[in-house]
């Protein structure tokens, strides 16, 4: 048993804030850094992103065309499964699923389980139906500014709704698998899901 | 664990790959790795599969927060050792290392 | 029963192989003591600390009483051999551990602490020398530890002194920030084989001759031992400033394998 250390209170979450936090969470004001590599810095001009389906067809577009695309403004809370929470985060994106309209003009076909792959070799896996009908993006602004490259610029993918390790930073590629394959994480005790809602932080939670 | 600071740092840069602050030593994957290993590991010397390159584990580059650790190669920045610790347990996954030698106590 | 090829009379008995798994241990407060205005030693009692090496680190452990718990690793700023194990923190103003080590424990205040850790920053008498050690800020902690077991050693071993001649150089911001400042100042004048150099690249004194500058490759050549001579280095401090001036001295030409480095991540200090 661990002595307690007197008059250690560790970090507890603002008040107030209970009901907007899942649980076990607690609220930072700031924006934590967490890498599991050097920080990836792809120049713009070589930057892309793949959309490709699992018969091997995909669509690709450079940066230039991709920042044309119909873009979105959201503001979402964002949980990291290493405990802290961040309020009103500001973004601005394309949708996924203006990317999946886009890709499917192109005869690129989805299906049920996307592995995002980045720069550096991280991926994660996500359902395709997590990722669809506004519950995902390709952000690429971040507070109003080019997300910068420690929090995953040029682009990262964001889905708020899950643990945060899921919205891959540096982002370069969405592939649409039939099975569910576990990425980086998912892969080493983590949860292949990842519902913040209900706790799902590692291998065999609920 | 670590989070960057609004510190501005104007190191100069003398090589070609960035600085990335966030990057430590295998020193600091001893303590972690002290729970899987029987004797220290970061004296032991770790052969990268994806370079083939042979280095004290000390030696290597870690990235550390709390979901796990990544131990890298500097050479190629292959993921030589990956740690991640859960509620219940500790993982490991080692492909990154061809070998990891260790010298034996006599 | 007889063994048969043992000779009578040698019991057959085994040496315990030294086992390095480390264990969590309590560690009481026994005195907190004040280095510079953001930094303190605080010393402590471990009992069955089965002693360290100069340059090795420990993992703390802090328990709130509802069993929230966080760990952070310290540099042991003692030499091997000293009855107190001490730590010196440097105090990060949003820090969720150094607050608590510098401003709150008192004697008699129990944390848990889990080591030796690290055999590869280390210096031993058997590494040799001579030695170049170059620390920021609160890197100069296990640096100081090599500095104060060589004084140990060469209390016993004068001889050893030009062999194993060092030379530190230690980057803080200002004159006020500099971490034992006045134990090197007095170990520099009584041992004309160890020499510090400070640079401060903040604010200086007005009367300062010294550098005033971030350490760089002028500096960097000035003040490191000739390739030639083949000098241990260990460089520890904030990861940009480690990166920094381990690629320069690889670039002189000092052999990799010579230099050790210990980063201590964007802030200098784990936090």
């Amino acid at each position: 048993m661990s002595p307690v250390s007197r008059g250690f209170r560790g970090r507890r979450p603002a008040e107030g804030a209970a009901s907007r936090l899942p649980p076990g969470q607690y609220e930072t004001r700031d924006f934590p850094v967490l890498s599991a590599g050097p920080t990836p810095r792809t120049p713009l001009s070589v930057w892309d992103l793949t959309l490709r389906g699992f018969d091997g067809k995909s669509v690709r577009w450079t940066w230039d065309e991709f920042v044309t695309l119909p873009r979105q403004k959201i503001t979402v809370d964002i949980h990291c499964v290493t405990k802290w929470s961040k309020f009103g985060t500001d973004w601005e994106g394309i949708a996924i699923d203006t990317l999946i309209s886009e890709a499917a003009a192109k005869g690129v076909k989805t299906s049920g389980y996307v592995l995002a792959q980045s720069d550096g070799g991280y991926t994660t896996n996500v359902p395709l139906a997590d990722l669809t009908n506004g519950k995902a993006w390709i952000a690429f602004n971040y507070g109003g500014s080019p997300l910068p490259p420690e929090h995953g610029g040029p682009a990262r993918l964001l889905v708020p709704h899950l643990y945060f390790w899921k919205s891959a930073k540096w982002v370069r590629e969405l592939r649409f698998m039939e099975a569910d394959a576990p990425g980086f994480w998912e892969s080493l005790g983590y949860h292949n899901y990842g519902d913040p809602w209900r706790e799902q932080r590692y291998a065999g939670d609920e | 664990m670590n989070k960057v600071s609004n510190q501005s740092m104007e190191q100069p840069v003398v090589s070609d790959r960035a600085i990335d602050s966030l990057r430590l030593d295998g020193n600091a994957a001893a303590g972690l790795l002290s729970e899987i290993f029987a004797s220290d590991v970061t004296v032991g010397r770790a052969k990268c599969a994806g370079c083939g390159a042979t280095r004290a584990i000390g030696a290597l580059h870690v990235y550390s927060h709390g979901m796990g650790m990544v131990v890298r190669c500097p050479g190629c920045d292959g993921v030589v050792l990956r740690v991640a610790r859960t509620a219940t347990h500790l993982w490991l996954d080692a492909r990154g290392a061809v070998s990891i030698a260790i010298e034996g106590q006599s | 029963m007889a063994i048969p090829g043992a000779s009578s009379g040698t019991p057959a008995t085994s040496e315990p192989v030294a086992t390095a798994r480390i264990l969590w241990r309590i560690a009481t407060v026994l005195e907190v003591v004040p280095e510079t205005p953001r930094t303190r030693t605080v010393f402590f009692d471990v009992p069955g600390w089965p002693g360290h090496r100069a340059g090795q680190h420990v993992d703390v452990r802090l328990t709130a009483d509802d069993g929230y718990q966080t760990e952070r690793s310290y540099s042991i700023a003692s030499p091997p051999g000293e009855s107190r194990l001490a730590l010196t923190v440097e105090r990060l103003d949003d820090g969720e551990v150094s607050p608590y080590l510098t401003d709150e424990l008192h004697p008699g205040d129990q944390i848990e602490l889990r080591g030796p850790i690290g055999g590869y920053f280390v210096w031993d008498v058997e590494t040799g020398g001579p030695l170049f050690l170059v620390g920021g800020g609160s890197g100069i902690v296990p640096l100081m530890a090599m500095i104060r077991y060589r004084v140990a050693l060469l209390a016993t071993a004068p001889n050893s002194a030009e062999t194993l001649r060092t030379r530190l150089l230690y980057s803080s911001r200002n004159w006020d920030e500099v971490i034992y400042r006045d134990e090197l100042s007095r170990l520099a004048k009584t041992d004309r084989t160890l020499e510090v150099v400070h640079t401060l690249t903040r604010a200086a004194p007005d009367s300062w001759t010294g550098f005033r500058r971030r350490i760089d490759r002028a500096m960097l050549n000035e003040t490191a031992w000739p390739v030639g001579e083949n000098p241990r280095v260990f460089v520890c401090g904030p990861t940009p400033l480690v990166e920094s001036v381990a690629g320069t001295l690889v670039e002189l030409g000092h052999p990799p394998a010579l230099v050790k480095t210990e980063r201590f991540g964007p802030t200098g200090t784990p936090g």
